[in-house]
C-alpha cells in the first residue's frame, strides 16, 4: 500500500490517472500528446503508477493500451473511508426515526 | 480482438489453484459477489449464467475459453436490466498468473459497438467485487457491502 500512496504523491501522476479516467486504454503516443512533460518523464511516470498497479497494461500486437486499475484504491476506501459509513448512516436513520417520534407527539 | 473496455488487476497472496477455486465455486463467490454464483459446465461452448440469491438468472452467456487455472473466457449479457436487454453479448476474461507478489488477476471486458452503457454498470461494481475477494482469501473475511447489492 506505501507505494500507492507515493504514486498518488505526485501532480504529475494524479494527472495522467484523470486523463485515463476520463478515456481508458490510451497508448503512450496519446498520453503524451497534451502533457506537460517529455516523453521520458511521462513513461517513467507511467511505470511507478504500473509498479503501484494503479495502471494495468494490456497489449494488442504492437500496440500497449494503459488503463486506469481502480481496485487499489477500492482498498484504500474499504480500509479508511467505507467502515464509518455504517455508523454514519444508522446514526442518520436513528435521527430521522427520534426526530419524527417526537414530531406524532406533539 | 477489439481493446478492453476496462482493465482489472488484484495481487492476491494465495496460488492459482485456490484463486481459480473462488473465482467459479458458488460456496466462494457468494460470499464476496453479492450472493450470486456463476452456473456453468465449465466447458467450451456450455452455459455461463449469473444467478443471484434469490434464484433469478440475471446474465446469460457461453464459454468460450476454458484453462484451469489461467484462463476463462465467456460471453456475457445482462437479462433483467431494461436498458441492458438488448446490448451485447460482451466478452468477459480472467487472467491468473503466479507472480514473486503472488496470484495475479486481470479481469477485462470487451463490449461490441453500443455496449458501452453495459461495462460501465458492471464496472463500476468491480473494485469492490475484487477488493472483497483478496480480503477473503488472505484474512477470511469479506469487505462489507459485498454481501448483498447495494440498495
Amino acid at each position: 500500500m506505501d507505494e500507492v500512496f507515493r504514486a498518488l504523491a505526485d501532480e504529475s501522476r494524479r494527472k495522467l490517472l484523470d486523463r485515463l479516467y476520463a478515456k481508458n486504454g490510451q497508448t503512450l503516443g496519446e498520453l503524451c500528446e497534451g502533457a506537460r512533460m517529455s516523453r521520458q518523464a511521462v513513461t517513467k511516470h507511467l511505470n511507478i503508477l504500473e509498479e503501484a498497479n494503479l495502471v494495468a497494461v494490456v497489449r494488442r500486437g504492437r500496440e500497449k493500451f494503459h488503463y486506469l486499475n481502480p481496485v487499489p484504491i477500492a482498498e484504500i476506501h474499504a480500509r479508511w473511508i467505507q467502515k464509518y459509513e455504517r455508523p454514519a448512516l444508522d446514526a442518520l436513520v436513528q435521527l430521522k426515526q427520534s426526530l419524527e417520534k417526537e414530531h406524532e407527539q406533539t | 480482438m477489439n481493446k478492453p473496455k476496462f482493465v482489472y488487476v488484484v495481487y492476491i497472496a494465495t496460488t492459482r489453484e485456490k484463486l481459480w477455486q473462488a473465482l467459479t465455486s458458488p460456496e466462494w463467490t457468494r460470499q464476496y459477489w453479492a450472493t450470486c454464483w456463476q452456473d456453468s459446465t465449465w466447458e467450451v461452448g456450455g452455459p455461463w449464467n449469473i444467478v443471484n440469491g434469490n434464484g433469478t438468472v440475471c446474465d446469460t452467456g457461453t464459454v468460450v475459453e476454458i484453462d484451469p487455472p489461467s484462463k476463462l473466457v465467456t460471453t456475457w449479457k445482462n437479462q433483467i436490466h431494461p436498458e441492458l436487454i438488448n446490448v451485447g453479448p460482451t466478452t468477459m476474461t480472467y487472467e491468473l498468473e503466479e507472480t514473486p507478489l503472488g496470484a495475479k488477476l486481470t479481469l477485462t471486458h470487451e463490449a461490441p459497438e453500443g455496449g458501452e452503457r453495459f461495462v460501465e454498470m458492471v464496472s463500476a461494481g468491480w473494485p469492490a467485487i475484487l477488493s472483497s475477494l483478496k480480503s477473503l482469501l488472505e484474512t477470511g473475511r469479506i469487505l462489507p457491502t459485498t454481501d448483498q447489492w447495494p440498495e
